[in-house]
């Protein structure tokens, strides 16, 4: 059931769902983008990774991803006994929607599940549930180029949810979109969290969204990738268009806001 | 003006073509041209009906070796680009001879070529050899222009080399081979003259190309200029069917089939 994130015997790795011990990331033109970074991410937690461009919180997730391995250190991901079965234990969503746009809205949804060789009737049910959950049901033989940015990003995250993974990992998923688009998002996805339970992973650099949306905040800072400051994000109230109006939201994002600040000034300008 | 543009775009060649034929049809009445020396449009077109049993054969012979080049360019170009693909080794070893084909001219190729194989065979590899490595060359900038994303999306899941292939660079690369496919389509046709009039065999079964060169030798020119008329329209044809099936595979996605409204 614990996958191989228990190698120190620790007894709080049974309840994580990815440990980074170490972890560095070096190019082969000997650009050093990561790390070393430790990172611990609970199951159902719901962790952003915060930093300016190029700090290589995208570089974090994609080793997360298994999308290359780490230079040194590393990287645990717990599986999925039931793997075979067309469940993954990963979803992925990128700064892009990243559709195949010979296919439609449903053949994109479906293509993690004709990967892992489905059957078609399971594999119909299941993508149905994944478009109804990012409320996109009616567009299903819809054609990506038909739908606006935000459906597409939708469509995106359909394709992760449609494995029913434990962990999903977002790339500043919402960071092309327009702000009321990305605010309608935020909610929906937070609302996903909520009844899926899964643990999301989200890297972003707006203070904003990393607050309004997360547990808990990892600040990075870049060349190479670190992390600086972690901040917990407590609300004592749910989530929603009233917190983000908050006088505790404005708070939390003050103070992000001025972690975030020292890595601006130590860098050259971008 | 919209409307009037879409029919000017018609009509325009059109009342060039109308005019250019007058003013050609009146210029050889008004000189009394004798047919030997230039026909009037009118006479290549009852040449083109009375000699029709024999051009239309020729036509055929011709428009056969067309296809047989063009099918074997386009299964050649596009198997030769998926194993370039797959083998890093076999694309540094093969390519340059491939580009050494297309850049002999294949005017200077045929007649060895007539000397080695059969002439029915030396038809249709002169035809693919013009006509294979713009399908060649386009597939494989195709396969090579996968989106990166997709790509990592597809390793993530765990797809295997094959599904890869199938469901993503394969699909990816389908404007870029139709593409190809539009260009070999027309230089089939060309391969396939060149090589007939490069062989310039007579007898039953000889192409269009052998007709205009036999005709000439005879100073049959209407005869010379209703061969012609033929080669011309198989290749308008040609060009139209590749461009419809191209516009037919594209039209739900790619940006080249698109309309322009919005």
């Amino acid at each position: 059931m614990a996958g191989p994130a228990s190698s120190s015997g620790d007894r709080r790795a049974e309840a994580l769902a990815v440990q980074l011990r170490g972890a560095t990331k070096v190019y082969d033109n000997g650009v050093a983008a990561l790390g070393p970074l430790d990172l611990d991410v609970a199951r159902g937690e719901f962790v952003s990774l915060l930093g300016p461009s190029g700090c290589g919180k995208s570089t974090a997730l994609r080793l997360i991803a298994g999308l290359g391995a780490p230079s040194s250190g590393t990287v645990n991901v717990s599986r999925h006994a039931s793997e075979a079965e067309g469940r993954r234990s990963i979803g992925f969503v990128f700064q892009e929607p990243t559709l195949m746009p010979w296919a439609s809205v449903r053949d994109n949804v479906r293509l993690p599940l004709k990967l892992a060789d489905l059957p078609a009737a399971e594999a119909g049910r299941q993508v149905g549930d994944a478009l109804a959950q990012v409320g996109l049901s009616e567009f299903a033989d819809a054609f990506p180029r038909e739908l606006s940015g935000g459906m597409k990003m939708r469509v995106s995250l359909a394709r992760a949810l449609v494995t029913d993974p434990d962990i999903l990992l977002m790339d500043e998923p919402f960071a092309a979109l327009d702000e009321i688009t990305r605010f309608r998002l935020n909610n929906d996805l937070l609302a996903l969290w909520r009844t899926l339970n899964k643990t999301v992973i989200f890297v972003t650099h707006s203070v904003f969204e990393s607050v309004y949306l997360s547990q808990r905040v990892i600040v990075m800072t870049a060349r190479p990738g670190r992390i600086s400051r972690e901040f917990r994000i407590t609300t004592s109230e749910p989530r929603g268009e009233a917190f983000r109006t908050s006088a505790e939201y404005a708070a939390h994002c003050r103070e992000v806001s001025a972690a975030l600040t020292p890595s601006y000034s130590g860098q050259p300008a971008a | 003006m919209n409307a009037f543009q879409n029919v000017g775009r018609w009509l325009l060649p059109v009342a060039v073509l109308a005019a250019g034929l007058a003013l050609w049809e009146f210029a050889v009445r008004v000189n009394d041209i004798p047919p030997y020396v230039l026909p009037s449009p009118l006479a290549v077109l009852q040449t083109l009906a009375s000699d029709w049993p024999v051009l239309s054969e020729s036509l055929g012979v011709t428009l056969l070796t067309t296809l047989q080049g063009f099918i074997a360019a386009a299964v050649g170009g596009v198997a030769l680009a998926l194993m370039f693909n797959q083998s890093r080794w076999l694309e540094y070893s093969l390519f340059p001879y491939a580009v050494i084909l297309q850049v002999t001219p294949v005017i200077a190729i045929a007649p060895l070529l007539l000397i080695y194989l059969p002439q029915q065979v030396a038809v249709i590899v002169c035809a693919w050899i013009v006509a294979f490595f713009p399908v060649l060359s386009n597939t494989t900038l195709g396969l090579n222009s996968v989106d990166r994303n997709l790509s990592g999306l597809f390793q993530l899941y765990g797809a295997s080399r094959l599904q890869t292939l199938r469901y993503l660079k394969l699909p990816a690369a389908l404007p870029y081979i139709l593409g190809g496919l539009r260009i070999a389509g027309g230089l089939a046709l060309i391969g396939a003259v060149v090589a007939e009039i490069a062989a310039g065999a007579a007898g039953a079964g000889s192409g269009l190309a052998f007709r205009i060169a036999e005709s000439g030798y005879r100073l049959n020119i209407p005869r010379m200029f209703a061969a012609l008329l033929l080669l011309s329209v198989a290749g308008i044809v040609i060009h139209g069917l590749l461009a419809l099936v191209s516009h037919l595979v594209l039209r739900r996605w790619h940006e080249s089939a698109l309309g322009r409204e919005n």
